[in-house]
C-alpha cells in the first residue's frame, strides 16, 4: 500500500519515524496528509523505483481503515496542528494568545481544539516539504505562516501554497536556501498578504526583485532585500 | 589505482590487466579467500574498462576525431541523443536496477546539438492538453522535475537546478473557440489538473496589462506549469545515464540489416515480420561504418524519425512510414521596458501567438506557429525576421499594449517533430519489425513529455507492458488503422 510502504522504513509505531522526504510523520498508526508522490522518497534510490499509476487501468482498491488520513477522521485543524507540532513547530489558534508548543502532551489539547480554526503556524527550521504541504491545504482561516530557514522548501513548495492564498496575511520565507525569485513570482495569488519577509534569500539583484515584488503585491509590506544589503555570507 | 591501469591499457602494460588477479611473487601468501576477492575485483575492473579498450588511448592519427567508436555489439541502441533518447537510456538503466546489466548505446550524429529540437525549445511544461495521455505524461514529467535530484543526482557532483519557473500557462479563447476551451478544461479537471477558467473581467483584474478585447474566456493553469532550462535537463539525464553505464557515441545510422535477408530468395508470400540484426553506424566525416549488432533499436530521432525509417536496409514489404517531418519554428526575444511583471504566465493568444517572460530584467521571448500553407522551408535554420515584424509583433502588441514599443533581441529557429497525421507523439513498437520501438512526433511538446515517454518505453522493453503510464493509444496501430488521435492544444 502506498502510504504503508513509504512509512515502513525507519518509522516506528507511535511518535517515531520522522521522515523528512515524505514530510509527514507516522503518528497514531495512520499517516497524515500523504500527498501522492511518484516514488517512495523515504527509501534510498537503489536503482529500483516503485511504480505509481497515472491513469493506468487498474481497479481502485480503497485503502484499509488504518491508513485513512487524520484529516478525514478529525478535520483539517487537527491534521494541520498535529503535522506542525510533530515536526517541531508551533500552532496558534484563533482567539488564543499563547502559541501551542511541541513540548509536553499536546495531543489532547489539539483534539480538544478540533473545531477552533488555526490562525497561525510557525514551521521555522522544520523539515517540511512539498508533499507535507498537503496537510495544510484546507485551512480557510490561516493568517500567519512562518517558513523561515526551512531547508526543504523550494520554488515548487512556494507555488503549492497557492491554496492558502485567500486568507494568508503574513508570510515569512526568510533564509530558505532553496527559494529563488522564481518561486516568489507565484506569490501574486496572495491578495490579502500584508507582511512578507524575504530577507536572506539567494536571488540575483535583490533590489530589482524587491521592486518587482512591491509592484506585484501593492498592499504588502516587504521586509528584506534592501538595495544596500551586503551579499549573503558577509557581515 | 584505476587510472594507472587505464593508462597502461593502451600502452605497454596491456599484458598486466590479464595478470591483475595473480598475487605478487614476493608478497606474503594471502589467504585464498582474499585472493579470490582480488580476482573478482580484477574482473570487475576489466569489465568497466573493456568499453574503453581499443581506440580510446591518447594517440591517434592527426586529424581524425578521437570520439569513442561504437562497440561491435550492444543490447539496446537508442538512435538520437536528444532529451527523449537520453530519457529512454536513463530509464532503461534505472529500472533495470542491476549493475553490468544490459549494454545501452546512444547514438547522436550531431554532438554539438546545433539542430536538435531539445536545446532550441522554449522550455515550457503544461498540463493543459485535450488528450488524457498527454495530461498524464505531463504530470509524470512535472513530478519527475520536481524531484529531479532524487532521480538524477550523482554522488559528489553538484545538484541539478533546472531553474523551473512555476508561473503557469494562460490560454485565451475568442468567442468562437470558447466552447472548445471549456470542453477541454472539463476533460483536464476530470484528470485532476488544477486549472481555472477566467472571465475577461477576472483576467483584467489578475493581469492588468492584458487587453481583453475579443477574449471570451481564458484558462489558467495553477500547478506544475511553467518553464525550465532544457539544456540542464538534457545534461543531467546524460550525466546520470552515463554514470549508470550507458555508452554514448557520435555517429549516424544509415543502414539496417534485418533478418528478412536470411530468407532464401522469395518463394511464397513476403515476410510478415522481421527483426533488425545490425545497424550500420557511420562516423562523422567518414565513409567508414561500424556494424553494431543489437537486440533492440529505439528510434528517438525527433524531427528525423520519419527519415530514419526511409534508410536503406529495411525491407520494402515491411516498411511502415512514420508521418513525422521537421517543421521550422522561430523564437524571437525582445526587451520591453514596462512590460508584464513577475506574475506573467506563458500566454497563448487567441491568434496562436505566444510569449513568456525570460528572467527578471524585462526580457521576453515568444513566437507563433504559422498556418499550414505558410510553413517555412525546413532545410536550414535561418531566421526570417520579417515574420516577427509582420506577424508576431502586431498580434502581441494588440494583446499587450505595452509591447507596442519594444527592442528586438536575438532570435533563433528550431524544429518541431511534427506528426502530420494527428500532431501527437508516436510511442511503441513497430507493427512488423519486432525489435524497433519509436518515441517521436510530439509536435512541439516532446521536451515536457520526455521523462514520461522514456519511462513508458523502458517499461515496454524491460517488462513487456506499460505499468506507470498507459500509452497504448499512442502506438503505431492508430497510424496503421488510420484512426487519428487529435491533440487540440498544439501551440
Amino acid at each position: 500500500m502506498r502510504g504503508g510502504r513509504g512509512h515502513a522504513r525507519g518509522a516506528g509505531p507511535g511518535l517515531g519515524g520522522l521522515d523528512p522526504y515524505l514530510g509527514a510523520p507516522y503518528i497514531w498508526g495512520s499517516p497524515i496528509g500523504v500527498a501522492s508522490s511518484p516514488i517512495h522518497m523515504g527509501q534510498p534510490h537503489r536503482g529500483c523505483i516503485q511504480p505509481h499509476t497515472y491513469g493506468a487501468a487498474q481497479p481502485h482498491i480503497p485503502p484499509p481503515r488504518t491508513h485513512m488520513h487524520l484529516k478525514d477522521i478529525y478535520g483539517p485543524n487537527v491534521a494541520a496542528a498535529a503535522f506542525t507540532l510533530s515536526l517541531g513547530g508551533s500552532v496558534r489558534y484563533e482567539g488564543q494568545e499563547q502559541w501551542l508548543r511541541p513540548h509536553g502532551p499536546w495531543q489532547e489539547r489539539v483534539l480538544q481544539l478540533r473545531s477552533v480554526p488555526v490562525w497561525g503556524l510557525d514551521l521555522s527550521a522544520c523539515p517540511v516539504t512539498y508533499s507535507g504541504l498537503g496537510s495544510l491545504e484546507p485551512l480557510p482561516h490561516l493568517a500567519h505562516l512562518d517558513l523561515s530557514a526551512c531547508p526543504h522548501v523550494d520554488d515548487w513548495t512556494v507555488a503549492r501554497m497557492r491554496a492558502l492564498a485567500p486568507s494568508l496575511r503574513s508570510l515569512s520565507l526568510s533564509r530558505c536556501p532553496r527559494v529563488t525569485e522564481r518561486g516568489l513570482a507565484t506569490l501574486h495569488h496572495f491578495r490579502e498578504l500584508r507582511h512578507l519577509d524575504v530577507s536572506g534569500l539567494n536571488v540575483p539583484s535583490p533590489g530589482l526583485v524587491r521592486i518587482l515584488l512591491e509592484e506585484m503585491l501593492p498592499g504588502c509590506r516587504i521586509v528584506g532585500m534592501e538595495l544596500d544589503t551586503p551579499p549573503k555570507g558577509t557581515t | 589505482m584505476l587510472r594507472a591501469v587505464a593508462e597502461g591499457g593502451s600502452g605497454g602494460c596491456r599484458g598486466c590487466r590479464g595478470h591483475w588477479g595473480a598475487p605478487h611473487p614476493s608478497a606474503p601468501p594471502y589467504p585464498s579467500e582474499l585472493g579470490l576477492r582480488l580476482r573478482l575485483m580484477g574482473r570487475t575492473l576489466q569489465d568497466q574498462l573493456s568499453p574503453l579498450a581499443p581506440g580510446t588511448g591518447s594517440w591517434g592519427p592527426p586529424g581524425v576525431p578521437r570520439d569513442p567508436q561504437p562497440p561491435e555489439e550492444a543490447d539496446v541502441v537508442v538512435v538520437g541523443g536528444g532529451v527523449v533518447g537520453w530519457s529512454v537510456a536513463y530509464w532503461l538503466k534505472a529500472l533495470e536496477a542491476r549493475r553490468h546489466g544490459m549494454r545501452v548505446l546512444v547514438l547522436e550524429r550531431d554532438p554539438t546539438y546545433s539542430r536538435a529540437s531539445t536545446v532550441l525549445s522554449a522550455g515550457g511544461i503544461r498540463q493543459q492538453f485535450s488528450l488524457p495521455e498527454n495530461i498524464h505524461m505531463s504530470r509524470f514529467s512535472a513530478s519527475f522535475l520536481r524531484n529531479i535530484n532524487e532521480y538524477l543526482g550523482v554522488p559528489n557532483e553538484p545538484p541539478v537546478d533546472i531553474q523551473f519557473q512555476p508561473s503557469g500557462y494562460l490560454f485565451l479563447a475568442s468567442p468562437q473557440d470558447a466552447e472548445g476551451l471549456e470542453a477541454t478544461v472539463k476533460v483536464q479537471r476530470e484528470e485532476g489538473v488544477q486549472v481555472t477558467l477566467l472571465s475577461p473581467a477576472q483576467l483584467k483584474d489578475k493581469f492588468p496589462w492584458i487587453d481583453t478585447e475579443d477574449v471570451a474566456v481564458a484558462s489558467y493553469g495553477l500547478e506544475d506549469e511553467g518553464w525550465f532550462d532544457p539544456w540542464t535537463l538534457l545534461t543531467a539525464l546524460r550525466r546520470k545515464a552515463m554514470s549508470l553505464g550507458v555508452l554514448s557515441c557520435a555517429g549516424e545510422v544509415r543502414g539496417f540489416v534485418t533478418s528478412a535477408e536470411d530468407l532464401m530468395p522469395p518463394r511464397g508470400p513476403d515476410p510478415l515480420s522481421a527483426r533488425i540484426k545490425r545497424i550500420h553506424v557511420y562516423m562523422q566525416d567518414s565513409l567508414e561504418y561500424q556494424p553494431v549488432t543489437c537486440a533492440i533499436v529505439v528510434n528517438a530521432a525527433g524531427a528525423w524519425a520519419g527519415e530514419l525509417l526511409e534508410t536503406a536496409g529495411l525491407p520494402e514489404a515491411l516498411r511502415q512510414p512514420l508521418p513525422i517531418q521537421p517543421r521550422k519554428r522561430y523564437i524571437f526575444s525582445w526587451h520591453c521596458h514596462d512590460g508584464p511583471g513577475l506574475s506573467c504566465p506563458f500566454l497563448i493568444d487567441t491568434t496562436g501567438a505566444y510569449f513568456r517572460r525570460e528572467g527578471i530584467a524585462g526580457n521576453y521571448l515568444g513566437g507563433m506557429s504559422p498556418p499550414e500553407e505558410e510553413e517555412p522551408d525546413p532545410s536550414d535554420l535561418s531566421v526570417d525576421h520579417s515574420y516577427f515584424q509582420e506577424q508576431v509583433w502586431p498580434r502581441l502588441a494588440r494583446r499587450v499594449p505595452a509591447f507596442s514599443s519594444l527592442r528586438p533581441g536575438s532570435s533563433w529557429a528550431g524544429y518541431y517533430d511534427h506528426n502530420s497525421f494527428d500532431r501527437n507523439g508516436v510511442v511503441g513498437a513497430h507493427p512488423r519489425l519486432s525489435n524497433l520501438l519509436v518515441a517521436a512526433g510530439f509536435s512541439g511538446h516532446g521536451l515536457q513529455h520526455a521523462p514520461a515517454a522514456g519511462r513508458a518505453l523502458a517499461e515496454l522493453v524491460l517488462k513487456g507492458r506499460y505499468e506507470t503510464l498507459d500509452l497504448s493509444r499512442l502506438g503505431w496501430s492508430r497510424l496503421v488503422q488510420r484512426e487519428p488521435l487529435v491533440e487540440g492544444g498544439v501551440v
